[in-house]
C-alpha cells in the first residue's frame, strides 16, 4: 500500500517536473519597453504600432477608467495579489517592430524555430495545408499565413495591427461593441494596453474553406499578452476558427488577459475553438499563467448561431466565461467544455447565455476534470429576458474527481423573466472507479494510459466539437496532462 | 510429464484483514479444463481476482506461478501480458470509450510489452473482424463505448470476444453463465471451446452444471470455506447438481 503511494508521488512527480513540452525558452532579440503602467505606457504602445488617433482616445478611456476599478474578487479562486507596475506591457521580437516583415527572409530563424517546435510551421513549403494561422509571439504577430488565398474570397484574416492599418473603418465599427472597455477590470486592462491578436472578417454568403488559428505564445520574461481578437461573420456566412496556447515554464507568474469579441449576423454561423494550455506552474504551485479573458460573441443576426468550444489544460489560475448574447430571433448558442485542474491549479469558468431575442436556444455542456490539490468550478449564467419568447437552454455540468484532495464546484445562475421559457439543467459528479481501473489493467491496459483512456470516454462529447485537426492533439494531451494523477 | 502451466501453493488471502482464501493448491497443465465450484460465498471469485491481481485483495501466505513466473509480483496488466485473462463476472462499463479504441489500447500494450511495433489500423480492424465472428458479434459493436448499454448475453459475449483477440494461455471465466439465456450461453461456450487448444489451458467457474454440459472439464473441484475440499472427474459436477454442496459441507463441518 505505501509502496503503491510512493510509486503514485513519483509518478505525479515525474509528470509535473517533465511533463510540458512547451516549456522552453526562445532565444530572440525582443524589444521589451520598461515595467511599469501609466498613460505614458499607453501612449508608447500607440505610437510604437504607428495608431491613429481614435484608436489612442479608445486606449486612454480604457486606462482611465481602470483606474476607478477593483479587481474581482467574487469567482471560487483564490488570486494573490498583482503588481500591475511589475509588468512590461509590450514585448515584441525585434526585427519585427517596423512594420512588420516583408518576406519570410526577414523573419528571425529562431523565430520560425520556435514556432516549428510548437507544431506550426510558418514557411511557404511546410505550412499546414487545411489551415491558415496567425503566429502571435508575445506582444505582437509574426506571420499570417494563407492570407492572399482566403483575399480571393474577400475574407480578411490578419493581426490586429495590420487590420487598423487597412480596415480602419471595419475595426471602428466592431471594436469594443461586444466587450466594452467598462466591461470589467481586465477587460479595461486590455483595452488600454492590447498589443496584437487576430482580426476576422467573413464578407456576406462565403464559407471559409480552411479552419482560421491562431496561435499564442508567450516568451519573454517579466511581461504580460494582452491580446485581442475580433471576428465579424456578415450574413450567410461560415467560419471555423481555434486558438491555441503555449508558454515556456518559470518561477514567476505571467498575466494573460485577453479580449474576444465575435459578431455573428443573420444566418451566419461561427464555430470558436481553443485549445488552452498556458504552463500551468509546477506541483507546488509556482509559476504559471494567469489567464483572466473576456470572450463573448453577439449573435446580432436572425438564426445566427455561435459555438464556443474549449479544452482548458493548462494555467495557474483560469478565469472565463465565454458568453453568446443571442439577439437575433432564432439565434443558437452553444458552449462545450473540458476544464482539466491539477497540482495546485485553480479554474473558475463556464459560460453566459443572454437570450434577447425570441426562440432562442443555448446548450451548454462543461466537462470538468480536477486532480491533485486543484480547485475546478464551473460558473454559468443563463438569462432570459421578458420580452424572449420560446426560449430554450439545457445546461448539463458534470465534474470528475481523480483524488480526494481537489475540489469540483458548480455555481449555476438561473435568471428567467419571462414564462415560456424552457430552462433544463443536470449536474453530475463522479469519480472514477477502482473497477474500471482494474478492468482495463486486466485487459494488459497500464493504469496512466487508462486514465487518459476514461477521461477522455468521459470528456467525448466536448471533444467531438473540436476541428478534427485539433482533436488527435486535444486527446493526447487530456491523456498526457493527468499521466500519473490518480490517487 | 511436469509442464504446469499455473501452479498455486498454499494461496491465502483476503480482503480488509478478513481471510477468505485459506490455503489454495492447484495445479493446471496445458490443454486442461478445470472447473472450480462451491457454495456461495466459498471464495470463488476471490480466487479470481487475488490470480488476476485485483488490489482489493491482500495475499498473506503461499504463491502462484504462471509457466514458472512468479504470478503474485507481477502487476495485473504484466499478468495479462504473460497471458492471464479474466472474464469478469460483472463487467464494468466505460462510458465514451469505443470498444475499438479500448482493444487496440490492449492488444498494442501487449506488443509494446514483447517489444513489438504496435499493429497498423487496418491489420488491428482485420483482427477485430475476424474474432468478432467467433462470439457472432456484430459490427457496431466496435463503435460502442466498453459494455455501456449491453445486455447481460452482449456483455459476456464481449468478454470472450476480449478473450479471442488476446489469446490468453490461462482463462478465468467468473460464472460467465450468471444472467445469461440458453443461447447465449451456446454461443458464449461455443467461443471458448473453438479458443481451446493443447497449449491454453480454462478455469471455468460456475455454480450450475449445465455450462459444463457446453464446456467439458477434465477436472471439477470444490472450493468450501477457502480450501479445495474436493476434486473429481466431470462425473463430481453431476453429483453436485443432483445432490447440492450440503452433504459437502457436512463433511467437512463434521
Amino acid at each position: 500500500m505505501e509502496d503503491k503511494e510512493k510509486n503514485d508521488n513519483r509518478l505525479l512527480d515525474d509528470v509535473t517536473n517533465g511533463g510540458y513540452k512547451y516549456g522552453f525558452v526562445s532565444d530572440i532579440d525582443t524589444d521589451i519597453i520598461p515595467r511599469g503602467l501609466n498613460e505614458d505606457v499607453v501612449r508608447l504602445i500607440s505610437k510604437k504600432k504607428g495608431e491613429p488617433e481614435w484608436l489612442l482616445d479608445f486606449r486612454l478611456k480604457a486606462y482611465r477608467h481602470w483606474l476607478t476599478l477593483e479587481m474581482p474578487r467574487w469567482a471560487h479562486l483564490d488570486i494573490p495579489p498583482i503588481d500591475y507596475q511589475a509588468i512590461s506591457y509590450y514585448a515584441a521580437p525585434r526585427n519585427n517592430t517596423e512594420g512588420g516583415p516583408k518576406s519570410m527572409d526577414e523573419v528571425d530563424p529562431e523565430l520560425l524555430k520556435t514556432f516549428d517546435k510548437l507544431g506550426i510551421p510558418l514557411q511557404e513549403q511546410k505550412m499546414l495545408t487545411g489551415m491558415a494561422v496567425d503566429a502571435v509571439m508575445d506582444s505582437v504577430s509574426v506571420k499570417t499565413t494563407h492570407r492572399e488565398k482566403l483575399a480571393e474570397l474577400g475574407i480578411v484574416f490578419c493581426s490586429f495591427s495590420e487590420a487598423v492599418k487597412d480596415y480602419p473603418d471595419l475595426v471602428k465599427k466592431y471594436l469594443g461593441k461586444v466587450v466594452s472597455y467598462r466591461d470589467n477590470f481586465f477587460a479595461a486592462l486590455n483595452s488600454a494596453v492590447f498589443s496584437d491578436g487576430s482580426f476576422v472578417y467573413i464578407p456576406k454568403g462565403v464559407r471559409c474553406p480552411m479552419e482560421l488559428s491562431t496561435y499564442f505564445r508567450i516568451n519573454a520574461s517579466g511581461t504580460g499578452q494582452f491580446e485581442r481578437t475580433l471576428i465579424v461573420a456578415d450574413d450567410d456566412s461560415y467560419v471555423s476558427y481555434l486558438e491555441g496556447c503555449t508558454a515556456p515554464m518559470r518561477d514567476e507568474n505571467q498575466l494573460h488577459a485577453a479580449i474576444v469579441e465575435i459578431i455573428v449576423e443573420d444566418r451566419a454561423e461561427v464555430k470558436y475553438s481553443t485549445v488552452q494550455n498556458w504552463y500551468s506552474g509546477d506541483s507546488e504551485g509556482r509559476g504559471g499563467v494567469y489567464n483572466f479573458v473576456t470572450k463573448r460573441g453577439l449573435c446580432r443576426g436572425d438564426y445566427s448561431k455561435l459555438s464556443w468550444t474549449q479544452v482548458e489544460t493548462g494555467s495557474a489560475i483560469t478565469w472565463k466565461y465565454p458568453g453568446c448574447i443571442l439577439a437575433g430571433e432564432g439565434s443558437v448558442g452553444e458552449f462545450y467544455s473540458v476544464a482539466v485542474t491539477k497540482n495546485r491549479q485553480q479554474a473558475d469558468t463556464g459560460t453566459k447565455m443572454i437570450h434577447l431575442g425570441r426562440n432562442t436556444r443555448s446548450t451548454i455542456v462543461s466537462k470538468g476534470i480536477s486532480a491533485g490539490h486543484s480547485e475546478n468550478s464551473y460558473r454559468g449564467l443563463v438569462k432570459v429576458a421578458p420580452n424572449a419568447d420560446g426560449c430554450r437552454n439545457y445546461t448539463q455540468c458534470d465534474s470528475l474527481l481523480l483524488s480526494s484532495t481537489c475540489g469540483a464546484h458548480t455555481f449555476p445562475y438561473i435568471d428567467v423573466m419571462n414564462d415560456t421559457a424552457i430552462v433544463e439543467h443536470e449536474a453530475t459528479t463522479s469519480k472514477i472507479s477502482e473497477d474500471q481501473i482494474f478492468y482495463c489493467n486486466q485487459r494488459g491496459i497500464p493504469t496512466e494510459e487508462a486514465v487518459g483512456l476514461i477521461v477522455n470516454g468521459y470528456a467525448k462529447e466536448v471533444m467531438n466539437k473540436l476541428p478534427m485537426e485539433f482533436a488527435v492533439e486535444a486527446q493526447r494531451l487530456l491523456s498526457l496532462t493527468l499521466e500519473g494523477s490518480v490517487g | 510429464m511436469d509442464n504446469k502451466l499455473l501452479e498455486v501453493k498454499n494461496l491465502h488471502a483476503g480482503i480488509d484483514g478478513k481471510e477468505i482464501l485459506k490455503g489454495i493448491n492447484l495445479v493446471i497443465r496445458p490443454g486442461e479444463v478445470h472447473a472450480i465450484m462451491g457454495p456461495n460465498g466459498s471464495g470463488k471469485s476471490t480466487l479470481s481476482g487475488v490470480l488476476a491481481g485485483d488490489p482489493k485483495f491482500t495475499v498473506t501466505e503461499g504463491s502462484a506461478t504462471l509457466h514458472g513466473c512468479d504470478l503474485l509480483s507481477l502487476s495485473p496488466e504484466d499478468r495479462s501480458h504473460e497471458g492471464l485473462f479474466l472474464s469478469f463476472q460483472y463487467p464494468v462499463e466505460i462510458p465514451g470509450v469505443s470498444m475499438v479504441n479500448f482493444m487496440r489500447a490492449a492488444v498494442n500494450a501487449k506488443r509494446k510489452y514483447f517489444n513489438e511495433p504496435p499493429l497498423s489500423a487496418s491489420d488491428f480492424l482485420k483482427l477485430m473482424r475476424q474474432k468478432r465472428a467467433i462470439v457472432e458479434l456484430d459490427n457496431k459493436l466496435a463503435s460502442r463505448s466498453v459494455n455501456e448499454g449491453f445486455s447481460g448475453g452482449e456483455k459476456k459475449r464481449n468478454e470472450i470476444f476480449q478473450m479471442a483477440v488476446l489469446e490468453p494461455r490461462l482463462s478465468i471465466l467468473d460464472e460467465t453463465d450468471s444472467g445469461l439465456d440458453i443461447d447465449a450461453l451456446r454461443i458464449v461456450a461455443g467461443g471458448v471451446n473453438k479458443l481451446k487448444t493443447s497449449d491454453n489451458a480454462t478455469i471455468v467457474i460456475t455454480h450450475y452444471q449445465r455450462l459444463l454440459d457446453y464446456i467439458k472439464p477434465d477436472f471439477v473441484h470444490v472450493l468450501y470455506k477457502g480450501r479445495i475440499v474436493r476434486t473429481g472427474g466431470p462425473e463430481l459436477a453431476l453429483e453436485l447438481e443432483e445432490k447440492g454442496y450440503d452433504w459437502i459441507k457436512q463433511e467437512i463441518d463434521g
